[in-house]
């Protein structure tokens, strides 16, 4: 039997199919969840694709998307030990739903901003990314104008000695993030947010590079172990 | 109707970008006395009936779980009608 990733569709949701798309290249079964239903249709975890849900700006990014009645079941799930991937907007709607520390505001610059990013692997403790070493770089595209990761310095430094960074731009900070970090993980490293999107580099033909297929082999590995 | 404002602002010590946009620009338009500018939000809430305190409660609780996010923002509610 495959193992079934949901991918969940708000109103906005951009990246979707692409994400459903790179669960089945990782060898997965890419399930889709609607954001007004409740059910997980048996999942065995779940992405929180990018887009702009809700209006994307209305109130704060991800703000509303929290409340939809689909996150209550995440939440649970998660709370529980479901791996959860939060990309881009999905990663907003994890902080909101305060499953991950910190918050993501405006870009320093104010500017969308839109390239192929270098980033080092900081955690492979998490569910998201044990096929990567540790302090690999990758290249991952970004694309975003809220991407700015702030937390309070407490927050910070308790991230930093539990191992919660996963993700730290490299070659220059693309939006002023706090100590350059571009994903986090709560306590368990079950829920994973990132502003880049792995979902767009799974293939030599359209993708800066291959690299994002690696959190998604991540999860289907542990869940076959588990 | 009673009304009620929530005002929320970004936390001192969060860099608030947009507020240094606009003050580069009132800069550029000669308002030399204007030093920092930081941008919140406004909101203007409508409460049925007689403004009691279990419905002002209503209202900050309202705040703090959905208008404001207490990780990055803080917020103030007054009463601005309370019939």
């Amino acid at each position: 039997m495959s193992t079934r990733i949901g991918v969940v569709t708000f109103p906005g949701s951009l990246d979707d199919r692409d994400a459903a798309r790179a669960v089945k290249l990782a060898g997965g079964e890419p399930v889709s969840l609607w954001h007004g239903d409740s059910g997980l249709k048996d999942v065995d975890a779940v992405v929180l694709p990018g887009g702009f849900s809700y209006g994307g700006y209305y109130l704060r990014a991800g703000a509303i998307a929290r409340f939809a009645p689909i996150m209550e079941s995440i939440i649970a799930g998660a709370r529980a030990g479901m791996p959860v991937l939060g990309i881009c907007n999905g990663f907003q709607v994890l902080c909101e739903s305060h499953l991950l520390p910190g918050a993501l505001t405006r870009n320093a610059h104010l500017h969308f901003r839109n390239r192929a990013q270098s980033m080092i692997v900081e955690s492979t403790e998490t569910a998201w990314t044990s096929d990567f070493a540790a302090g690999q770089k990758i290249v991952i595209p970004i694309k975003n104008i809220d991407g700015r990761f702030v937390a309070d310095d407490r927050t910070l430094d308790d991230i930093e000695s539990h191992g919660q960074v996963v993700f730290r731009y490299t070659n220059g900070n693309p939006n002023g993030s706090m100590r350059d970090i571009a994903g986090v993980s709560n306590a368990a490293g079950n829920v994973v947010g990132m502003m880049p999107h792995p979902e767009h580099a799974v293939e030599e033909l359209t993708g800066a590079s291959v690299d994002g297929l690696g959190l998604f082999t991540s999860v289907l590995r542990k869940l076959v172990a588990a | 109707m009673a009304r009620v404002v929530v005002d929320v602002m970004l936390k001192p010590e969060i860099l608030d970008p947009q507020g240094q946009a606009v003050v580069a620009a009132l800069a550029r338009l000669g308002f030399d006395s204007i030093t920092a500018v930081r941008q919140g939000k406004r909101f203007e809430v409508e409460v049925d009936g007689e403004l009691t305190d279990a419905r002002l409660d209503e209202v900050r609780q309202a705040a703090g779980t959905l208008l404001a996010n207490p990780v990055i923002e803080d917020f103030d509610v007054r009463v601005e009608s309370a019939v």
